[in-house]
C-alpha cells in the first residue's frame, strides 16, 4: 500500500483521484500548471452520462455499455467500459451529493439526449456542466487540503520523470513563478489532459495543454496507443486563436444541421441519411458527413446549425450560456439566425496506453482522464468524457493505493530545464499536423507531413520543441500504421473497416532514437 | 475587415512600460490574441473564451479578461490600448500576478461542504450561478474595500459561500454563516463596484442579497 502519491494535473480526473486517496487516509502532492479553475475540464459543456433512468425510458446499463462500445467502433476495452458504465450512476449521484447543481426537479436529476445514444442519459447543468462539477470538486478537495492530506503545487510544471528499468521512481517539478525546483520520490498518477495546444488554432481545448508532459513521458519510454484517434467535433466555429465549441446539447435540444443546395433549397443531410438518430449520430459520423456535404458538387459548401426551432423555455432554462457565448463570440443570436459550423479537433481518444487498472507499461506510473487511452476506442460519445475522467481517476487512485509497493530510489537530481518554444515553430508544427491528421487523411498526405517534420532542423530547435516534434511524429506514424477507416480515423486510400481489431502502439527507443510502431490485437 | 494596427502600451513590472505594435486582421481580435502574437510579454491564459479566468488584466483602467477585450472596442481614438497587471495581487512577471491569497482565503472561510448537499428548487439558480465563479479576481481588483491579507475577502469568497449556504441543510449552516458575516458582510462598504464587472455574468447583486438573507437575516 502506498500512502503518498504524486498527481500531475488538477483537472477533473486528477482532482477526483486526489479525493479518493485522501478519503482513504493517504496523502497527495497535487501538481498543476495553473489552478483547477483554469483546467480544460471547466470547458466541458453538455453533460455526463449515467443510467439513472429518471426519464421513464427504461434505460439500462447494458445499453450504455453497448452504445459506448459501438460508438467507439469496438476499439474500447470491453471490460473497462463495463466498469465505467456500471459505476456511472453511483459517481453522478456522488457528485450531486457534493453539490453539483445538475438540472433537477425536487432532487430528481433530469437528463437530456446526447449523440450516439437512443435514451436520455446525460445529466447536465445548462451548458456549463464541466465548470460546475469542477467547482464542487475543488471545494471538496479544499477540505482535505486543510486537513493536510492534500498538498497543492499550483503554478508548477513537470520537468522530469525518473524511470529506470521499467520502474518510475518519481518526478521533478518547477515553480513557474519562482524557478524553484523540487522532487517527489513517490508513486505517480498522470492526469495532464489532452493535447489541444499542439494543434494551435485547430482545437477547442485549452492552449495550455501543449502535450509537453506527454512528450516527456514518451521520450522516457512510456507506451502510447491509438494516437491516430483524434476526435473532430462536428459543430465548432473559428474564433481568434482557437475553435469554439457549440455543444452537442444544441442538437440534443433540437438543433439541426443543413447545407444549401445549388438551387438554394436546404438539405438536412443527417436527417435524410440517418432517420433514427438524425443529427445525434456519433460525432465521427456527423463530422464525416459534414465533410462530404461540404465537398458535394450539388451543394454550396457551407454547413449551418439551425437552432431557431428551439423553444424560448429551453433557451432560458437549458442553453442560456450557449446563447450568450454565441452572441459574444460569433456575433449571432442562434435563436434567430443559422450559425455556420465546421468540424474542429476536440478530444484525444488515444494517448498513454493503460490497462483496466490504469497502470501504464511502467511500474509505479498510472494515467487517467483524457491523457489515457482506454474507454473511448475510435470515437468518444458525448457525455462520456466527464464520466471517463471521474471513473478513471477513481480507478487510478485505487490502483495506486493498493498495488504492491515498488520502492522508489531517491538518487536523482532535480531538473531545471528551460521550457520554451517559438511561436512561429508552434504554427509550423500545427500546420504539419493539420495536413497529416486531417479529418480525411491518406498515406500520401501523412507521408508528406512526416517529410515536412523531417525537414525541421534539429539544431535550431529547443529541447521542448524537439520533444514536440517526436510526439507529432508518433501521431503521424500511428495514422500511417492503421490501414483501415474506423471511427475518427478516415483514410481515403483505405475507406473500409478491417475485420481485425487492434490498437496501434508507439514506443520510443532511446538507444537508437527511433520510434517503433506496431499493433496489438484486441 | 481591413487590417488595422494597434499600439499596446504594456506595463512590464513596476511602472516599466513598453509599446508593442499589433496588426489585427479580424475585428474579433482581442488583447489576448495580440499578446499571443507579440510573444515577448509573459501572461497567463488557458481557454481564450471567458471560461477559465486566467487572463485577468487591467485594460485602460478597467479590470477584465484579456480574451474578452476586443481591440476594436477598447482602443482609444489613436488606436492605443493600455494593459497593466492586476494591482491587488503581488506581481510575478510582466502581466502575471500571484493570486494564491484567494485560495488561502477560501481555506480560512472553510469553503467546503461539511454535510451532504440538499438541492432545493428555489435555490437552483443561485447554486448554479455561484458555481460559475472563475476565481479570476476581477471583482476584488475593482473593490475599494478589498486588499490582499485583509479580513474582508470580497465577492470571490462570497460566491463560494453562497453556493455552500444554498446547498447546506439550514441546521448545518452556522459556521459558514458566521464566516460570511465576518469576512464578507462586515467589511463590505456597499459600493456596488463589483456589480456588472463579473466576466462570467454572475448576478452579483442577486447573489449577495440572497446570501445576506441566509447568513445575516437567517432566512431558510
Amino acid at each position: 500500500m502506498s500512502d503518498r502519491i504524486c498527481i500531475i494535473g488538477a483537472g477533473l480526473s486528477g482532482l477526483f483521484s486526489a479525493l479518493i486517496i485522501a478519503e482513504s487516509g493517504g496523502f497527495v502532492d497535487l501538481v498543476s500548471m495553473m489552478d483547477s479553475e483554469r483546467a480544460q475540464s471547466v470547458l466541458a459543456e453538455g453533460g455526463i452520462n449515467a443510467v439513472l433512468d429518471t426519464m421513464g425510458e427504461n434505460d439500462t446499463v447494458w445499453e450504455h455499455i453497448a452504445d459506448t462500445l459501438s460508438g467507439g467502433v469496438f476499439l474500447g476495452d470491453e471490460s473497462a467500459v463495463r466498469g465505467m458504465c456500471e459505476h456511472a450512476p453511483e459517481l453522478v449521484l456522488r457528485l450531486f451529493s457534493l453539490g453539483v447543481p445538475f438540472h433537477n426537479e425536487k432532487g430528481k436529476i433530469i437528463q437530456r439526449n446526447f449523440g450516439g445514444q437512443k435514451k436520455k442519459r446525460t445529466a447536465f447543468a445548462m451548458s456549463s456542466t464541466g465548470k460546475v462539477i469542477m467547482t464542487a470538486l475543488t471545494d471538496e478537495v479544499r477540505k482535505w487540503e486543510q486537513k493536510g492530506n492534500i498538498t497543492r503545487f499550483p503554478s508548477h510544471e513537470l520537468t522530469d520523470i525518473f524511470i529506470r528499468d521499467g520502474v518510475c521512481h518519481g518526478v521533478s517539478i518547477k515553480n513557474i513563478f519562482t524557478g524553484e525546483t523540487r522532487c517527489f520520490s513517490e508513486r505517480v498518477i498522470i492526469a495532464c489532459g489532452g493535447m489541444s495546444g499542439l494543434f494551435l488554432g485547430l482545437a477547442t481545448g485549452s492552449v495550455k495543454n501543449t502535450g509537453d508532459a506527454q512528450a516527456l513521458l514518451f521520450e522516457k519510454g512510456v507506451k502510447f496507443s491509438n494516437l491516430e484517434m483524434l476526435q473532430y467535433h462536428p459543430t465548432t466555429i473559428s474564433i481568434p486563436g482557437k475553435r469554439l465549441l457549440v455543444t452537442e446539447a444544441a442538437r440534443g435540444e433540437g438543433g439541426r444541421l443543413f447545407t444549401y443546395k445549388k438551387d438554394g433549397s436546404k438539405w438536412y443531410f443527417m436527417e435524410e441519411k440517418y432517420p433514427e438518430l438524425k443529427n445525434l449520430m456519433p460525432r465521427d459520423i456527423v463530422s464525416r458527413e459534414m465533410y462530404h456535404a461540404m465537398l458535394d458538387e450539388n451543394c454550396q459548401g457551407k454547413i449551418y446549425l439551425d437552432m431557431t426551432g428551439i423553444s424560448r423555455e429551453v433557451w432560458k432554462n437549458r442553453l442560456s450560456d450557449l446563447r450568450e457565448e454565441l452572441v459574444r463570440f460569433a456575433g449571432q443570436d442562434p435563436a434567430a439566425e443559422y450559425i455556420e459550423v465546421s468540424p474542429g479537433i476536440h478530444y484525444f481518444m488515444g494517448g498513454i496506453d493503460v490497462d483496466n487498472y490504469h497502470r501504464t507499461n511502467i511500474a509505479n506510473l498510472y494515467a487517467s482522464g483524457e491523457c489515457a487511452n482506454i474507454y473511448h476506442g475510435a470515437n468518444r460519445l458525448g457525455g462520456n468524457s466527464l464520466l471517463g475522467a471521474v471513473y478513471g481517476g477513481y480507478v487510478a487512485a485505487e490502483s495506486a493505493i493498493h498495488d504492491d509497493e515498488v520502492i522508489c530510489d531517491r538518487d536523482f537530481k532535480e531538473a531545471d530545464e528551460e521550457k520554451n518554444t517559438d511561436r512561429s515553430f508552434d504554427h509550423v508544427l500545427a500546420d504539419i499536423l493539420k495536413e497529416g491528421m486531417a479529418i480525411a487523411r491518406s498515406g500520401d498526405s501523412i507521408r508528406s507531413a512526416v517529410e515536412r517534420l523531417n525537414a525541421l532542423s534539429d539544431s535550431e530547435l529547443s529541447v521542448t520543441e524537439k520533444r514536440r516534434v517526436m510526439l507529432s511524429r508518433a501521431f503521424l506514424l500511428s495514422a500511417l500504421e492503421r490501414d483501415e477507416s474506423r471511427g475518427a480515423h478516415f483514410r481515403t486510400d483505405y475507406p473500409c473497416r478491417s475485420d481485425s481489431r487492434y490498437k496501434t502502439v508507439c514506443l520510443f527507443d532511446a538507444a537508437s532514437g527511433n520510434i517503433s510502431v506496431g499493433r496489438e490485437n484486441i | 475587415m481591413a487590417d488595422k494596427t494597434y499600439t499596446l502600451k504594456i506595463e512590464r513590472g513596476c511602472d516599466r512600460w513598453q509599446d508593442f505594435s499589433y496588426t489585427a486582421s479580424d475585428d474579433r481580435d482581442t488583447v489576448i490574441t495580440a499578446l499571443l502574437a507579440i510573444g515577448e510579454v509573459e501572461f497567463e491564459c488557458s481557454c481564450l473564451q471567458k471560461k477559465c479566468g486566467a487572463c485577468a488584466v487591467v485594460v485602460n483602467s478597467r479590470p477584465m479578461l484579456a480574451c474578452d477585450a476586443r481591440l476594436i472596442e477598447v482602443a482609444d481614438k489613436k488606436s492605443v490600448i493600455r494593459v497593466t497587471p492586476l494591482k491587488k495581487f503581488p506581481g510575478v512577471r510582466d502581466l502575471i500576478v500571484d493570486r494564491s491569497i484567494m485560495r488561502e482565503n477560501l481555506k480560512t472561510i472553510r469553503g467546503w461542504l461539511d454535510a451532504e448537499a440538499v438541492h432545493r428548487d428555489r435555490y437552483y439558480g443561485l447554486s448554479y450561478d455561484s458555481s460559475r465563479c472563475m476565481q479570476c479576481g476581477i471583482c476584488l481588483e475593482v473593490c475599494p474595500n478589498f486588499c490582499a491579507g485583509s479580513k474582508f475577502m470580497g465577492t470571490a469568497s462570497a460566491a463560494v459561500l453562497t453556493r455552500l449556504l444554498s446547498e447546506l441543510p439550514v441546521e448545518e449552516r452556522g459556521l459558514l454563516e458566521k464566516n460570511f458575516r465576518e469576512h464578507v458582510y462586515a467589511g463590505c462598504g456597499k459600493s456596488l463596484a463589483c456589480r456588472d464587472i463579473c466576466p462570467a455574468g454572475i448576478d452579483v447583486d442577486g447573489m449577495l442579497a440572497a446570501s445576506v438573507a441566509m447568513a445575516v437575516w437567517k432566512r431558510g
